[in-house]
């Protein structure tokens, strides 16, 4: 069976890391954004092989579900064209080589150190089938790493409270309804009986 | 290897024994919503084909599937034919992890919940892309309407399903019918009331039925993110949509009436009862449909982020004092091992 998940693992892999790179080739930003959600979704996948279901759960309901359909409904709207966005390209590529480069000698000097050698992380033992994935982190969570959950936490209300605060302003020109007032609404207010002879033929 | 070879060929097996009862009672729901809604309405409903109408289905079925499905100019034909298999599968997807009795269930998942929840939040894609790849104002605007409030009513969604979860103590949906057992009122029906509502009609906002079906709006956008589906590609939206509302009855069925359980403790508890249950709640969403006028945009947008998020939220500190100090007969943590 271990063959088998190890196969199952580079399909996952391959296609992610196909998805990954269509992102930023793809030309139309509409396409862009869904291998962008293929990407997550594999992603999940791989999550899912190392027995992080509650990760793996989460990582499909927040960005594929939530914050992805946000973004092509923003990328919708913008209809943005890619065409002028290319013009640069040339004289921004060296400093885009320069960042890569960095990054990729950070990485290898990570990676091939001795604490971060592959043989020093043997593939964790299978949990015990009763095990709850979700039980045990949120044991964790709630007791050893409970002031970091709460600076997180603080950190996202802090963020919510701040966008709210910029894009919430008063605009009079604007009508919108009061249903508190519709509903207080009584009949004097609206209804005037006006008494007149009726009209001749 | 032959172990996993039958393994495999016997998932594949109750996988079909799940989705052919599901789409034959998919299409008898299309049925039955237009014989209630005609009876509601003094009129007979379908009548013609078959016994009393029974063959209507099928009629529409093969109707639908001999018509030619067009494709609109300068559309991105790839999406637009992928748009309604994206709508369809997590409705389908879903049932793994539904409970039909006790230990009846697919794939019985510990953050089963979750599953639901992940599953039930990709179904938006179908519509937006559809919408969008139409290449049509009419379906952009669907779309549009639809992310927005697909989105909004998820966050009530999701909060009325934290309630379930801090009183069951467990992620699965099997453990959540179990901590309900001890008859009617066990049920999470009545300490969770305000929950079950607002999770109820978020479910019927999510699924875009009426009265919250400005996504399809055929009064103002035409029939809004459909708009230029035909034959069969609107089919399998059809198809989604319905297996969606099969989908949140069910769930309501597990998560606030007990599942499987009689209301009277011990008697005859068994997939009888979450059949009824589920098709009591289906009842409620075409009463809904004969019922209601449909909202109004702003009008839904205020529902869901005002009044039925707030409501959750004070819910959710209520349970969780009661839980804490375990309040009265429904608050003791049942779930074992915590």
């Amino acid at each position: 069976m271990v063959n088998f998940e190890l196969f199952v693992f580079y399909v996952f892999a391959a296609i992610l890391v196909f998805s990954a790179s269509r992102v930023i080739t793809v030309r139309n930003p509409v396409f862009a954004a869904m291998f962008l959600v293929l990407t997550f979704f594999t992603c999940a996948g791989i999550w899912l092989l190392l027995e992080a279901e509650f990760l793996a759960i989460t990582l499909v309901l927040v960005y594929v579900g939530a914050v992805m359909v946000l973004f092509l409904f923003v990328v919708m709207m913008l209809d943005v064209n890619v065409e002028p966005g290319r013009e640069g390209f040339v004289s921004y590529l060296p400093v885009g080589l320069l960042v890569g480069a960095i990054m990729l000698i950070e990485m290898i000097f990570l990676i091939t150190q001795r604490y971060f050698k592959s043989e020093n992380f043997p593939p964790p033992a299978r949990a015990a089938e009763d095990v709850s994935n979700t039980k045990e982190l949120g044991r964790l969570l709630y007791s050893e790493y409970l002031f970091q959950f709460e600076i997180a936490a603080i950190i996202l209300l802090v963020a919510i409270v701040a966008a709210i605060a910029l894009t919430m302003r008063r605009r009079p020109d604007t009508k919108y309804q009061k249903p508190s007032e519709q509903i207080g609404v009584t009949k004097a207010e609206r209804l005037r009986v006006v008494q007149m002879p009726s009209e001749k033929r | 290897m032959i172990d996993s070879i039958l393994h495999l060929l016997w998932t594949v097996i109750k996988i079909v024994a799940i989705l052919l009862p599901l789409i034959i009672s998919v299409a008898y729901l299309t049925l039955a919503e237009r014989k209630v809604i005609g009876a509601m309405q003094v009129r007979v409903g379908p009548n013609r084909v078959g016994w009393k109408g029974l063959g209507q289905p099928f009629a529409d079925m093969f109707k639908l599937m001999t018509k030619e499905v067009i494709i609109p100019t300068n559309s991105s034909r790839f999406l637009f034919l992928t748009a309604p298999i994206l709508s369809l599968a997590p409705a389908l997807a879903a049932w793994a992890v539904v409970p039909f009795d006790d230990g009846l269930v697919l794939a019985d998942l510990n953050a089963g919940l979750l599953y639901i929840l992940a599953m039930t939040s990709i179904g938006v894609y179908g519509v937006i892309i559809a919408g969008w790849a139409s290449n049509s104002k009419y379906a952009f605007l669907g779309a549009m309407r639809s992310a927005a409030q697909i989105v909004a009513y998820e966050i009530a969604m999701g909060f009325a399903l934290i309630g379930v979860l801090m009183v069951a103590g467990s992620l699965n949906l099997g453990d959540i019918v179990r901590a309900q057992s001890g008859g009617f009122f066990s049920w999470f029906l009545i300490p969770l009331l305000p929950l079950a509502v607002v999770y109820f009609i978020s479910g019927v906002a999510e699924t875009n039925r009426a009265p919250f079906d400005v996504a399809e709006g055929e009064s103002e956008i035409v029939a809004g993110f459909h708009v230029d589906y035909s034959g069969m590609a609107f089919a399998v939206f059809f198809l989604a949509e319905y297996a969606n509302m099969i989908m949140i009855a069910a769930l309501t069925a597990i998560m606030f009436l007990g599942g499987w359980l009689s209301p009277i403790d011990g008697f005859g508890d068994g997939i009888h009862w979450f059949l009824i249950k589920t098709a009591f709640c289906l009842f409620l969403f075409l009463w809904f449909r004969a019922t209601f006028p449909r909202y109004r945009y702003d009008q839904i947008m205020r529902l869901g982020w005002k009044i039925f998020i707030p409501v959750t939220i004070v819910w959710i500190a209520v349970v969780g004092f009661a839980v804490y100090f375990e309040l009265g007969p429904w608050f003791q943590i049942r779930a074992n091992g915590i």
